[in-house]
């Protein structure tokens, strides 16, 4: 505090937190910081006039003072009502010419301005503490809080001032002046400037992760850029009846134009619509009046099943029967109404497997194996329906966030109603796994 | 997965214990069921109207449960109960029979030449001496509407009707009239009305209006008779009052009308075995006779049964015995029998009958093993080419974007200035929006509109997408294909042409295509109405034009509600594999 009296430049450069000063290096300053008790402009006009209440008193004759009189002098407000509470003086109200203040005892003792000679006096801390509160809440008090800073000379003290410079120049590597130039502090704490780089879309990155397990399970993609599909291919040859509710209206997207599909290979269609109808291949089939009309109904593909449908009729097709194992990942139409839950377009993911003797144990290992690559390893299985698997299971797994069990997706064994039309041997079985990426 | 609502208490009581709801959902989904949802009536007045209406309801728990699709007998309280009770070996699944009446004179039904042009099956059986209570009653009638909602497919290829057996005397004439000559008095209605007068009745009806199309521009509409002219039925849409089933309804005539007649014996076997639980004999049901318009007389129910063989021991005689499935092992110990009982229409080839014995056995209980199928995988190229390009790209400074394949007609012609018959693009049927109209021809308004919705972001905006676009193809069996399109645009204060162009540049390096008239790539001026007038190239390599890019029209910008200027590059890259 002296030293701020003697040096007000550096009171003014401590407050403006000059660098080159204030770098720790240079000095070090440490903060602290103290309390006083000062007297307000008011406190110290009661010191020197007396308080308020005592005046009043003073003014009193023996006589008393009409009310209306001690009003009109300095003190008379705030001292009346505080000399009231004293009991130091009492008011008539019924005495001739109004109310009269008279006196009330002999002589009174100014305890308030007493207390606050000792506040000038430097000596508050003689004082109550609940004496301060009650002097402050008069506003005679006031609390002061003094900044002080305790200045000692830093490890890099000197009595010039140098400027700091911030970045290294070719001009300073060339001529070596970087030995004798001193750099500013970095401010690491800051972030930095933010790379311009472009990226790629969240949910395609998800799909590439699944690419990669696929074919690090040894399965191969297949060609799926057809959005437009048959119902023969999208239904009819998965088994699924054409009155069945999925292929209403209100569940996919029929075209208007190009309205209706020209080819199909016609002996395998034939096979399709008997084992529709009448049955066949050990099986009752649904018998009903199976249309050709209705088969040729062009959609927006419901599943990429479809695309499975297309690649095991291939698959059948060849000379000697190969075991396979084929995956995809595509868009899906559904004609719903959009909402938090429900799009009319998403990607699905598929996996199949074809070769002999496969059993239902071996689709919930290659699930478990599939699933434990995402990262989940919990897995239980439910019995579920789809027309064109038989046994179905829907897969579920232990959420840790939600803490429940959640359905992450859907499988089976291809009916032999499917498979055996489009000619695959006897002792194949095809499982298959269906997911929605977007989940 | 259609949903069955049955009192917790009646359940419970039926299956002879008590369960937790938890325990009750393990149970559902070792068996294939799904617990929904636990609620109350007064839980679901409150929650579709508000608490206020809900005053007074019931708050008896109810489970919604739902059930496979193809599961016609899980559709009530007493095929659920059913079920589990046989899974869990409490009882015995039961054998249905059908008998004829004791006195010989069996119900005859007669169905004319007439219904061949409207609605030609028909079938019927008798519950004898049936014992109803409210609950039961209850499910009767839910028993009927969920099957029409499900296999009948909303009363279109079936509908059921069921009358009060001592109201009426057969023989019964299943028939098909013109509307003004029919006339009775409609359930629960005071007077008598004729067919056409009905219609316009049930019109508002939120229930029945859905199913007047199915006979209203019919010459004739289907009605059954009685030997004295009473009118049983109008199907599909309403009983009349006289036959109508109380509470202390003793015998019970069933008639299934049909567009299918597989279905409508399905119909009917479900119906009368759940039901036939509460009959004076047990599960016997009454046979009933249905003489066809060629004079074949057939007796109904069919009950179908049948039985098929598999070469596994005992045990699985037994899990296959839990599912209702009853099994036996016959042989030399090798082969067992199964008699399918007439609530499992779902049963039509061996494969089913291994689900329930996996079923039966726990799903979670067979060993997990991994297929020893070695293959080698390939990548589709496409799909290849696509996955290095989109790295590339955004290595490059752009932002992957994901659209809809489907956009309105305006998104791909008007808006580009174009006519729509010039897009050769596919058109939908029956979009529920506007916005799904087309499948898009283009990548470009998919990309405009996603920075029409991001018009805060800092600029310049640098969006890439590369995915299909579909077009019609008369060489294609389905008459339309997909075609992999790369598109790029860059929206900022400036149209940054040079920054597009630099891009396809970029582009063409990664395919390894020089900028070169004789081998490579070559950049043409040409003009098109997306495109501003002298801000426009075509795109030649590989012997075709693969594309454009330019600076974009004013008119382009303003359709999409953008306000800067914008240049755009949209290539096929199927010709670079």
């Amino acid at each position: 505090q002296d030293v701020a009296q003697k040096y007000p430049e550096g009171r003014l450069l401590m407050l403006n937190y000059d660098p080159p000063v204030r770098s720790p290096q240079v000095i070090e300053a440490e903060q602290r910081s103290s309390k006083r008790w000062e007297l307000t402009p008011e406190g110290q006009e009661i010191v020197q006039e007396g308080s308020h209440e005592a005046r009043v008193f003073d003014s009193i004759p023996a006589e008393g003072l009409p009310q209306s009189e001690l009003m009109k002098l300095p003190s008379g407000k705030v001292g009346f009502s505080k000399a009231m509470s004293n009991k130091w003086v009492r008011l008539d109200k019924n005495a001739d010419g109004g109310p009269r203040i008279f006196r009330a005892v002999e002589s009174v003792r100014d305890s308030v301005r007493e207390k606050l000679q000792l506040v000038q006096q430097g000596e508050a801390e003689s004082l109550e503490e609940k004496d301060r509160n009650e002097l402050k809440k008069r506003k005679l008090l006031m609390e002061v809080v003094i900044k002080t800073y305790w200045i000692r000379k830093g490890s890099a003290f000197s009595t010039t001032v140098t400027k700091q410079e911030t970045d290294l120049t070719p001009e300073m590597i060339a001529s070596g002046s970087w030995r004798d130039l001193k750099f500013k502090a970095y401010n690491f704490a800051a972030l930095g400037i933010m790379p311009e780089s472009g990226h790629l879309h969240p949910l395609l990155k998800v799909r590439t992760q699944f690419r990669q397990i696929f074919l690090e399970m040894g399965f191969t993609e297949m060609p799926t850029n057809n959005f437009i599909e048959s119902s023969f291919w999208n239904f009819d040859a998965l088994f699924q009846p054409q009155q069945h509710p999925a292929r209403d209206q209100h569940d996919t997207f029929f075209l208007q134009d190009p309205a209706e599909a020209t080819d199909f290979p016609m002996d395998y269609l034939k096979r399709v619509k008997k084992i529709h109808s009448q049955g066949g291949y050990g099986s009752q089939g649904y018998k009903y009046d199976w249309k050709l009309a209705e088969a040729r109904k062009n959609i927006l593909r419901t599943h990429t099943t479809a695309v499975s449908a297309r690649m095991l009729y291939r698959l059948a097709q060849q000379e000697k029967f190969a075991p396979a194992k084929y995956f995809s990942i595509d868009r899906v139409f559904r004609n719903e109404t959009l909402d938090a839950t429900h799009l009319a377009e998403f990607h699905q993911i598929e996996g199949v497997v074809a070769d002999y003797g496969l059993t239902l144990g071996d689709l919930m290992g290659t699930l478990r194996e599939f699933f434990t690559k995402l990262g989940i390893s919990q897995l239980r299985f439910k019995p579920a329906y789809n027309p064109y698997t038989e046994p179905s299971m829907e897969v579920f797994s232990y959420h840790q966030g939600l803490q429940k069990w959640v359905e992450v997706g859907n499988s089976g064994v291809f009916r032999p109603e499917m498979l055996l039309p489009m000619g695959l041997p006897e002792g194949v079985s095809v499982i298959a796994w269906g997911l929605s990426l977007e989940r | 997965m259609p949903t069955v609502s049955v009192k917790q208490e009646l359940l419970f009581q039926a299956l002879g214990r008590r369960y937790t709801d938890e325990e009750f959902d393990e149970l559902c989904f070792e068996f294939g069921l799904e617990l929904d949802e636990i609620t109350s009536e007064k839980d679901i007045i409150s929650k579709e109207q508000g608490d206020g209406k809900a005053e007074g309801a019931s708050d008896i728990i109810l489970y919604k449960i739902d059930v496979p699709a193809n599961r016609y007998d899980l559709l009530c309280l007493e095929g659920l109960v059913r079920g589990l009770q046989v899974f869990k070996e409490r009882i015995k699944a039961p054998r249905y029979k059908r008998i004829m009446p004791a006195n010989g004179d069996v119900q005859r039904l007669i169905i004319t030449e007439e219904t061949a042009q409207v609605r030609p099956h028909a079938v019927a059986a008798v519950l004898r001496n049936i014992t109803f209570s409210k609950d039961r009653y209850d499910s009767f009638i839910d028993l009927q509407e969920k099957l029409h909602q499900n296999i009948c497919r909303k009363r279109a290829l079936v509908a059921i009707g069921t009358h009060d057996l001592d109201t009426i005397s057969g023989p019964f004439t299943y028939t098909a009239r013109p509307p003004s000559e029919i006339r009775f008095k409609p359930l629960n209605q005071s007077k008598e009305y004729t067919a056409s007068e009905i219609l316009d009745l049930y019109r508002t009806d939120s229930q029945l209006k859905h199913y007047l199309h199915i006979i209203e521009n019919k010459p004739l509409y289907p009605v059954i008779y009685d030997s004295n002219g009473v009118v049983l039925s109008m199907p599909p849409i309403i009983n009349g009052d006289h036959t109508k089933i109380s509470i202390n309804t003793r015998n019970v005539f069933v008639e299934c009308t049909a567009t299918d007649i597989t279905k409508a014996k399905i119909v009917l076997d479900i119906l009368v075995t759940m039901f036939s639980e509460y009959c004076e004999k047990q599960f016997i049901v009454e046979a009933a006779e249905v003489t066809y318009l060629n004079g074949k007389t057939c007796i109904y129910p069919i009950l179908t049964l049948m039985s098929c063989f598999s070469e596994t021991p005992s045990s699985l005689a037994k899990l296959l015995t839990r599912m209702c499935l009853k099994s036996h092992v016959t042989g030399n110990g090798n082969n067992i029998e199964i008699e399918i009982p007439p609530t499992r229409a779902d049963i039509i080839h061996a494969c089913d009958i291994i689900e329930d014995a996996a079923i039966a056995y726990g799903y979670n209980n067979i060993q997990m093993t991994i297929p020893k199928t070695y293959t080698i995988a390939n990548q589709f190229p496409l799909n290849k080419l696509t996955e290095l390009l989109r790295q590339d790209l955004a290595a490059a400074g752009f932002t992957e974007a994901l659209t809809f394949a489907l956009c309105s007609q305006e998104d791909i012609a008007d808006k580009l200035g174009v006519d729509i018959c010039s897009t050769k693009a596919v058109h939908i049927a029956n979009p529920k929006t506007a916005e799904f109209q087309v499948a898009r021809t283009s990548l470009l308004p998919g990309l405009l509109k996603t920075i029409a919705a991001n018009k805060k972001m800092p600029l310049p905006l640098k969006l890439f997408e590369i995915s299909d676009i579909v077009v019609k193809d008369s060489t294609k069996d389905v008459g339309a294909r997909n075609q992999r399109n790369l598109c790029a645009i860059y929206y900022n204060k400036n149209p940054g042409f040079e920054f597009i162009h630099g891009l396809l540049d970029r582009v063409m390096q990664l395919l390894s295509v020089p900028p070169s008239k004789e081998s490579g790539y070559l950049i043409k001026a040409a003009e098109d109405s997306a495109f501003f007038p002298g801000r426009c190239a075509e795109i030649l390599a590989k012997g075709q034009s693969i594309g454009k890019l330019g600076v974009l029209h004013p008119d382009v910008i303003t359709k999409f509600e953008l306000t800067m200027p914008c240049s755009a590059l949209e290539i096929k890259i199927e010709p670079f594999l």
